[in-house]
């Protein structure tokens, strides 16, 4: 099984913070690099979503769905920027 | 409210009273992953245990398979739902990988090649309850299911088998490893379904 | 559509189904509270079960425009969960929950003053985004020069070949890997990087490259985009795999 990327976490995000991913540009808390979020590399299966940096491979977001609740992990990204609304 | 798609059940297996609550049964064996599969040849393989005083014991290869790799034939248990019966394996017990290990600490971090980490109470990890595991289903590990080697815990919940294993560290207390920091359960017992926190 | 569109869960009822490939189906949806999308655009589809289980599946959206109307190409996964519903139980009439339009990355938005020409490479089912906005390109008033490469097994495995065949504003070459047409010169084989190069637009025209269809594909190609020069931050990607 290979990854996918950013654009696989599109509704996800959406769903739950509201947020359209796939327009933001992220800061890996680890290396640094600034990057378009749909390029980040996402592993997806049903035990969790993980956002990975494509440079560093350091973990960027982990989405976990429970059955009444949904975490977001945002740790692993230092920023994310969006065009203002 | 919801719309229902008419037919659709979904892939899910059958139940079997063999199963922990929540469980069905699989035929294949699903593959999850929470990163990119490392490349490690058994040739390079290494497994440590490493105590609080900084003593490790180290394993390559060669030197695991000396321990002794036997048979097991056991049932493992996904967070996600399925289950795989009487599944056959072939590995080195823990405890005899512990046996000369000394140590005053009650709970380990797991960590892989990769960068996973899961974590366990070491009461878990011995008396005939865990293994570095080679083989399964009679061939080696393929990469996508942790080959060369991965841990294999199959009374709690399979995250806890962390794939590519590459070292047990011992730690005084339960911290949580990659899964359980992200909101699933410190333990994972399937009997008691600790799935989450 | 000049403000972002939101996305949001809407309820789309079948309109038309119809079969696309030996694999595949068309399905046109209805969907009354659809704000329209970009070309390139995506949605989840969710099924619910009758005990309430549920399974989320992306899939790309064929169509664009400010329309109700809403066009997927579904390619049957065997081992899938959704796939396989979609493309053997799904009847015209039966009402889907939809949630869309995701993606303001991998989307084509016509402007007046982008005038670099764009490159569309697609792989296997990764040719529906890139077809919406080849579409979405013939009645568009914008002026960019459009390629379309599509690598895709056989004849049989075409998608939209009719509308494929009928652009006026994109050059539409089609890659068969496996089988090729009766009268093709081409013998069926692989892409390589030199038959790549001998596709799409030069690096000294600095186009825009779109690339979609499954993760080895999609990083092979645009791998070799950079290696024949083309700058990695004009290449945008979409990796299509996941568990059907």
């Amino acid at each position: 099984m290979t990854h996918l990327d950013g654009n696989a976490l599109a509704g996800l995000f959406a769903d739950t913070l509201g947020i359209e991913i796939t327009a933001a540009v992220g800061r890996c808390g680890s290396c640094h690099r600034n990057f378009e979020l749909a390029r980040a590399h996402a592993f997806v299966t049903a035990i969790g979503a993980v956002l990975r940096c494509a440079h560093c491979q350091d973990t960027l977001v982990v989405i976990v769905q429970k059955p009444h609740e949904v975490l977001v992990n945002l740790s692993g990204l230092a920023h994310l920027a969006m065009a203002r609304p | 409210m919801a719309v229902i798609s008419s037919g659709f059940g979904g892939r899910r297996g059958a139940s079997d009273t063999r199963l922990p609550p929540g469980q069905t049964l699989v035929d294949d064996w699903p593959v999850l992953t929470a990163g990119l599969t490392p490349d490690i040849g058994a040739h390079e393989w290494t497994f440590t245990i490493t105590t609080e005083t900084g003593a490790q014991h180290r394993w390559d290869w060669n030197a695991l398979q000396d321990v002794g790799v036997e048979d097991i034939v056991t049932d493992i248990h996904c967070v996600t739902h399925w289950s795989k019966l009487d599944m056959a394996w072939r590995g080195v017990s823990l405890d005899r990988l512990f046996e000369n290990v000394e140590t005053s600490y009650d709970y380990v971090m797991v960590r892989s090649h990769g960068g996973y980490t899961t974590n366990l109470p070491l009461e878990d990890l011995l008396e005939g309850q865990a293994w570095i595991a080679t083989e399964a289903e009679g061939e080696p590990l393929t990469d996508e299911h942790g080959g060369p080697a991965r841990l294999l815990v199959p009374h709690l919940y399979f995250w806890k088998s962390a794939k590519w294993v590459r070292e047990i560290r011992m730690m005084p207390s339960d911290e949580p490893g990659f899964w359980e920091q992200n909101g699933y359960h410190l333990r994972g017992d399937p009997w008691r379904e600790e799935r989450y926190w | 559509m000049t403000s972002p569109l939101r996305a949001s869960w809407h309820v789309g009822r079948v309109a038309r189904r119809r079969r696309e490939t030996a694999s595949a189906v068309r399905l046109e949806l209805d969907v009354p509270t659809w704000p329209g999308n970009h070309a390139g655009s995506h949605l989840d589809v969710r099924l619910t079960a009758s005990d309430g289980y549920q399974a989320t599946r992306s899939y790309s959206v064929a169509s664009s425009g400010e329309t109700t109307r809403v066009i997927l190409a579904v390619d049957e996964l065997p081992t899938g969960e959704v796939s396989p519903y979609l493309v053997h139980q799904l009847a015209e009439g039966d009402e889907l929950e939809v949630h869309g339009p995701l993606g303001r990355y991998f989307v084509w938005i016509p402007s007046e003053s982008e005038r670099s020409p764009v490159q569309l490479i697609a792989g296997g089912s990764g040719v529906v985004p890139l077809f919406a906005m080849a579409a979405a390109r013939e009645h568009e008033a914008d002026h960019a020069e459009f390629r379309l490469l599509y690598s895709v097994r056989t004849p049989q495995d075409v998608f939209f070949a009719k509308e494929l065949s009928a652009l006026s504003k994109t050059t539409v070459d089609i890659v068969y890997t496996r089988r090729s047409p009766p009268q093709s010169p081409r013998p069926p084989g692989r892409l390589t990087r030199e038959s790549v190069a001998g596709f799409v637009f030069p690096s000294s025209v600095a186009p825009r490259i779109f690339v979609c269809g499954p993760t080895p594909f999609v990083e092979t190609v645009a791998g070799w985009l950079v290696q024949l020069g083309h700058d990695p931050a004009q290449i945008r990607t979409e990796r299509f795999g996941g568990s059907g």
